[in-house]
């Protein structure tokens, strides 16, 4: 029963609670950095680092943080990971580091962190809020790979930097900006269609 | 344990705690990633030279030049025997199509471009990001390799000059040439500075 309710918390982020298909949360970094598969991962997985670590200290502080105070409190946590990551980014992952640029300082105030913060961690278990945040790290970062990679087939004829068709044929539009709501809009579309099924 | 109640005392006591905390933390990650952020902006700075510049031994400590609006830096190589066989010139423009632009020019002792590698940009994907290798590739009069900007007119077509500028990307393509032309500019007004005084100062480039 406890197992199955973990799972059930894990596995919410991905279809369920996708936080860019169903909650509609974190679309600035979504549409902005999609432009590559490979920048969509990245820029998930940076995210996810910073949920499971959020969510992780703010359940294990939440009993010694007073009601009212309790946002400030959350967003110092918020962005002590965020600058974490951005450092150890820029001193191992530099090229990374360049192509995601300003998105990886604006995690701090995705609404997905904070919502997650205080939606859940704020009242679960430390294992519960780890899982939760694993969860719709994953979600996300999946959400930006599909994203990314459908952005990049159509926009360049490439998928994770490998050519599947010349450069020519490609549709500069999805590379722009218009292309990443274009994409975004169907794969939402797709996605309730599959959810209601 | 119940949750603690929101007094002024408790309020400014755990405020504080994690703010101090979290500048610890910080100030830990910050001294652990200094010495590799540092370096990794070096080795790119030092891979750009040496993919602009034909093979040298030493590299002479860069001279900087500012005439006001832009910035520019000369990196004067050497071979063994200490002879100039080029300099490499990194130049910028901010008249692109958004933002900096920011080239590394390489030249030869004759003034010849040797190679350029773009070092900063933000121009439109697909159209003005281009200018990556669209300048390197030999097609009609897209290239400025192996070009002498004392005998070639290297402003886009447009403008009357030698060089086709990247399609749709007229700006861009304008403000890149404006990079090299004032590249050469440098080059041309420090390669004949005094030698044996740069000698003196080359150190080891490996």
């Amino acid at each position: 029963m406890s197992k199955n309710s973990n799972l059930k918390v894990f596995l919410n982020g991905f279809i369920n609670e996708n936080p860019t298909f169903v909650l509609i949360l974190g679309m600035c970094p979504t549409l902005a950095t999609t432009s590559s598969a490979i920048n969509g991962l990245s820029m998930g997985l940076a995210t996810t680092f910073v949920l499971l670590g959020s969510n992780m200290v703010i359940s294990l502080l939440k009993n010694i943080i007073p009601d009212n105070v309790r946002i400030p409190a959350y967003v110092v946590v918020i962005a002590t990971f965020v600058s974490v990551v951005e450092m150890s980014m820029q001193a191992y992952l530099p090229a990374l580091y360049d192509s995601l640029g300003i998105f990886i300082p604006l995690i701090v105030v995705n609404c997905i962190v904070l919502g997650r913060a205080e939606a859940f961690a704020a009242k679960n278990s430390v294992l519960k809020s780890s899982l939760d945040g694993l969860g719709m790290g994953l979600g996300f970062s999946m959400a930006l790979t599909m994203l990314g990679t459908i952005r990049e087939v159509l926009g360049t004829g490439k998928a994770f930097g490998f050519t599947l068709f010349p450069d020519k044929y490609g549709m500069l539009l999805f590379v722009l900006a218009p292309g990443a709501f274009i994409a975004l809009g169907y794969l939402i579309a797709v996605m309730s269609k599959l959810k209601k099924a | 344990m119940a949750q603690l109640e929101s007094s002024f005392k408790n309020m400014v006591l755990v405020l504080s705690g994690i703010a101090l905390f979290a500048a610890g933390t910080l100030a830990s990650v910050y001294e652990l990633t200094k010495g590799p952020i540092e370096a990794s902006k070096i080795a790119k700075q030092q891979n750009a030279i040496k993919e602009v510049l034909p093979p040298f031994d030493n590299l002479a400590d860069p001279v900087r030049i500012s005439d006001g609006a832009e910035n520019m830096v000369v990196y004067k190589a050497y071979n063994a025997q200490k002879e100039f066989v080029g300099a490499a010139v990194e130049s910028s423009s901010n008249n692109g199509f958004a933002g900096k632009i920011i080239v590394m020019v390489g030249f030869d002792k004759d003034g010849n471009i040797v190679n350029y590698s773009v070092l900063e940009q933000k121009e439109t994907p697909g159209l003005g990001t281009k200018m990556v290798d669209w300048f390197k590739t030999n097609k009609a009069n897209q290239s400025i390799i192996g070009k002498n900007p004392a005998i070639a007119n290297l402003t886009v077509s447009k403008d009357g000059g030698e060089v086709d500028a990247i399609t749709a990307s007229t700006i861009s393509s304008r403000a890149f040439l404006f990079t090299v032309r004032n590249a050469y500019q440098a080059f041309i007004t420090n390669k004949d500075a005094d030698v044996a005084a740069v000698n003196n100062t080359t150190k080891t480039f490996n």
